[in-house]
């Protein structure tokens, strides 16, 4: 029997917009109690919170944090756009539009973001 | 001759089963999009200061947390940042057990489990913030702000 066509919902911006703000900000969540914890090593002494903050300091991890700066950048200019969808009167009208700002928004933001960070990550001096 | 004013109901009415305790969840919606606006701002200003700044995250040490932490500014800008990510990330994952865990069990254990991650996270981090010693005695001194006296 064939499987009918069609029948799965796609729901464009709307909803692809709806998932990617779950994402990141379960990636932004799980990283905040690490960060805390982390931080908190400052209680214990000054060289156990210099060597792991150190390792936030390697190539990979400095990946890791343009990876974790860019889920902040559009968690955060995309939850701008909810609360204008939420309380602006033509929101819902222009939510498909105000997503595409969000985008162009997050692509500057990261421009630049990147540049600087890569270069204290990669660049020479340490 | 007596009369009976009401008609008793043939069965028991249909009860909606109680999900939720008054208007939570509307003060939740309301909290989500305030401490967001507010955590936008506190966010990329710690998001500046550490990976911008400078020399962005290779700055950052133990002298360099003791430096924020003498200013209360910064205290107090950590301090609403940890309570506010805390609760805003909290519930926004509530949200999501709430939503994909479908066994009443697994919802629970998922929930319990977060619940105690939140309060041993706000706790051990405001902790730390309020009882932070910039110049610990024993530690050696290039490790230290460079504000803490020497030997």
């Amino acid at each position: 029997m064939p499987t009918p066509a069609g029948t799965l919902y796609r729901g464009r911006e709307g909803m692809w917009s709806w998932v990617a703000h779950r994402v990141t900000g379960v990636l932004i969540f799980f990283f905040l109690l690490v960060h805390v914890l982390d931080t908190a090593l400052v209680r214990v002494s000054p060289e156990a919170y210099n060597a792991v903050i150190g390792t936030y300091q390697t190539p990979i991890m400095g990946l890791g944090e343009a990876g974790l700066v860019a889920a902040i950048v559009f968690h955060a200019f995309n939850g701008i756009r909810i609360v204008l969808v939420d309380f602006w009167a033509k929101g819902p009208r222009y939510h498909k539009v105000m997503l595409w700002v969000v985008v162009g928004l997050f692509v500057v933001t990261m421009a630049g973001f990147l540049p600087r960070h890569l270069m204290n990550v990669f660049g020479g001096g340490h | 001759m007596t009369t009976q004013s009401t008609i008793p109901s043939p069965r028991s009415p249909y009860v909606r089963r109680k999900t939720t305790r008054g208007n939570f969840e509307l003060y939740s919606w309301v909290f989500m999009r305030g401490s967001g606006v507010v955590l936008l701002v506190l966010i990329f200003g710690h998001l500046w200061t550490n990976l911008m700044v400078g020399d962005g995250v290779h700055a950052i040490d133990f002298g360099f947390v003791g430096g924020k932490w003498a200013s209360p500014f910064w205290q107090i800008w950590d301090l609403l940042m940890l309570w506010l990510a805390m609760i805003h990330g909290t519930n926004g994952v509530r949200t999501i057990v709430n939503d994909y865990a479908q066994r009443d069990t697994t919802r629970m254990v998922l929930k319990g489990l977060l619940y105690l991650a939140f309060t041993v996270v706000v706790v051990l981090g405001t902790l730390v913030i309020f009882t932070f010693e910039p110049c610990p005695p024993d530690a050696p001194a290039n490790l230290l702000p460079s504000f803490c006296p020497t030997i």
